[in-house]
């Protein structure tokens, strides 16, 4: 397989890359000065494309890319993968569901710990060597357990976070496009709606152009400034802007974020918050699991180039 | 107006002291809620007198002590007040308090019972998550502006799977457990006994580290546990292992701990509680794989009204003559 042509589109994984070096003729899109000229010079070489939550396929680059076969993106979301385009190019689509829902449920009851319980605030003053010297400011923080959670979005990474809440003793609310049956979790047929009802809210929802800037002024306004919001999502879930406002107007209570609208780029107002966390989009962020990540990618490549049934297709 | 001003005086003279030396943070702050009729707070730390000099002019009316961690009843204290029938502590610790002699005299001691429990556990949860994930770590990395700068931070380390060792199973150990397997870690521990519980029972501290992913120390500090996470117990544990503390600091051999961390012997510890709060070694400062905090695992506002509301229960029982709300038992 070593001459097949796979195009990765950004730095996401050592060893993701080596071993696609090792078996494919890899190219890596970052390394091309003029990427242009480059698609015109490769295009007939490249029958795969590896993407991420950061970069995958567009419609240009499926368009410059006329023996393109698979995308496999290493990531769960599909956000950045054209899928009507690859759809009507019958070009294959794989993920990688499953192996990182646990990690990113995981960093979201971290996240609604860090934020209630001050963690990274508290880490700082000890740090400061500001309890040495005694200088004891007597603020209490908020008690986790019992508080109620409200997810967006009930898929596998919503059901993995109510059931690590429910741990907790927090009655669960949730969101999702149409109501589940027997759930003992309470459904609400708007995000406004779960918004008002709850003291934590959790962004597991995919992004489409539904679910862009599903977090809104009207949702902060819900949520309140007593309210969390935690993203797991992808920073365009939320109106960016509309949250620094709150989060530094105190008009929302805190906020845990481990996605923002322009990666890597953070905005320098929350550097100064005390009721923020913010996390670089590490959600799968474990060694264990981006190494199963990569061998799911590497597998779904292998299987189709040798005619085997994908392992996780989405197309 | 007068005459009744004097009235209520006059009826509050009668009202059993209850001395409190240095007040307890729930105190300090929801001190509203220690307004009864059945006892009246004696505060020592208002007096310019010396602590002996108050205690010797007031010793006949104290019939009991509020206290907490940082204000230690001590034998020396326990012999001014012949009149002391109860010692109430808004901790769930109670080795700042000298048990023996309260024995002896038939003092009672009523703690903070179970009502640590959930916020404890929530601490050593958010520790173990913290560490494991690089939660402040990677917090500290954007605040400083620099994931724009060097990109991608550093991968944590998965929970699921993982073997969690809980060193002491009581109220707040068991909390710690049913949380955690939610996480999908394997929950083990070691207790002064074997509990009726689906978690493997270690008898040895050591072979529970050897058996463990991280700890979590979550007992009381007595003659038994001081220093019992020794360095044999930090080898056991290994170089990927980590180290949650919620209990006290002097559980653990701190110097030891701290040459272990900065020669990898231990991959990382989330601390709540150190040997001399609030000194903090220093080398632990300095290190990106420890998360720090200032001993406030229950500083919640919700605890504190708990606290406030048991604390005032205790001493209300007492003094109508009802069982005490969450008295210490000998074990």
């Amino acid at each position: 397989m070593e001459s097949i042509g796979v195009l990765m589109a950004c730095p996401m994984n050592t060893y993701l890359e080596q071993e696609l070096e090792r078996r494919f003729n890899l190219f890596k899109f970052w390394t091309v000065s003029d990427k242009t000229q480059f698609l015109k010079a490769q295009q007939n070489n490249i029958r795969a494309v590896v993407g991420n939550a950061t970069a995958g396929a567009d419609a240009e680059l499926i368009d410059a890319l006329p023996k393109l076969e698979i995308v496999s993106s290493f990531s769960v979301g599909l956000d950045k993968v054209d899928m009507v385009k690859c759809k009507e190019k019958g070009v294959r689509v794989t993920n990688t569901p499953d192996v990182l829902t646990d990690d990113v449920a995981d960093l979201a009851i971290g996240l609604m710990l860090a934020v209630l319980r001050r963690l990274c605030e508290s880490d700082r003053y000890v740090r400061s060597g500001k309890w040495k010297k005694g200088d004891y400011k007597l603020t209490t923080k908020v008690r986790f357990t019992g508080k109620t959670v409200g997810i967006i979005g009930l898929g596998r990474i919503g059901m993995a976070v109510a059931k690590r809440a429910e741990a907790f003793s927090c009655p669960i609310n949730y969101y999702s496009r149409t109501e589940k049956p027997n759930l003992k979790y309470k459904y609400y047929p708007s995000v406004v709606e779960l918004a008002s009802n709850c003291h934590i809210l959790v962004v597991a929802c995919p992004l489409t152009e539904e679910t862009r800037h599903i977090i809104n002024r009207e949702v902060i306004d819900a949520l309140g400034p007593k309210g969390v919001l935690i993203n797991i999502g992808r920073g365009p879930h939320v109106d960016e802007r509309e949250l620094v406002s709150a989060l530094v107007e105190g008009r929302l209570g805190g906020a845990g974020l481990d996605v923002f609208e322009n990666e890597p780029h953070v905005p320098e107002e929350l550097f100064g918050l005390e009721n923020v966390v913010l996390m670089p989009h590490v959600g799968s962020g474990t060694v264990e699991t981006r190494k199963t990540m990569a061998d799911l990618v590497l597998g779904n490549l292998e299987a189709h180039f040798l005619n085997k049934p994908l392992l996780t297709p989405v197309v | 107006m007068e005459i009744h001003e004097e009235h209520r005086d006059h009826q509050s003279q009668h009202l059993p002291r209850v001395l409190v030396i240095k007040p307890p943070p729930p105190l300090t702050l929801f001190g509203d809620k220690f307004i009864s009729r059945s006892f009246q707070l004696l505060k020592a730390y208002e007096s310019s007198l010396s602590l002996e000099q108050f205690l010797i002019s007031h010793a006949h009316s104290i019939e009991a002590i509020l206290c907490s961690g940082d204000s230690p009843v001590t034998l020396d204290i326990l012999r001014l007040l012949p009149k002391l029938r109860l010692v109430v502590t808004a901790s769930a610790g109670v080795n700042h308090i000298h048990m023996p002699e309260c024995r002896r005299r038939g003092i009672a001691v009523a703690n903070a019972g179970s009502i640590f429990s959930d916020d404890a556990a929530d601490a050593a949860v958010g520790l173990l998550i913290d560490v494991w994930r690089k939660i402040s770590s990677a917090d500290r990395f954007l605040r400083q502006g620099l994931w724009s700068k060097i990109g991608d931070y550093p991968l944590g380390s998965k929970l699921g799977g993982k073997r969690v060792g809980i060193v002491g199973l009581g109220n707040i150990g068991l909390q710690v457990a049913k949380r955690l397997q939610a996480f999908g870690c394997n929950v083990l521990y070691n207790s002064r006994s074997k509990k009726p519980v689906p978690y493997a029972f270690y008898s040895n501290v050591c072979e529970l580290a050897a058996n463990s992913d991280a700890l979590i120390i979550c007992c009381a500090l007595t003659d038994q546990t001081r220093r019992m996470i020794n360095r044999e117990v930090m080898l056991a544990l290994g170089k990927e292992g980590i180290i949650v503390n919620v209990g006290r600091g002097a559980v653990i051999d701190e110097n030891e701990m701290v040459r272990c961390l900065v020669r990898g012997e231990i991959a990382g510890a989330g601390l709540d509680v150190f040997e001399n709060e609030p000194y903090v070694p220093k080398e632990l400062l300095e290190l990106d794989n420890v998360v720090l905090q200032p001993h406030r695992a229950v500083f919640t506002s919700e605890c504190f009204v708990d606290l406030c509301e048991l604390a005032v229960g205790n001493l209300e029982a007492l003094f109508s003559n009802q069982p005490l709300l969450s008295p210490v038992t000998a074990e």
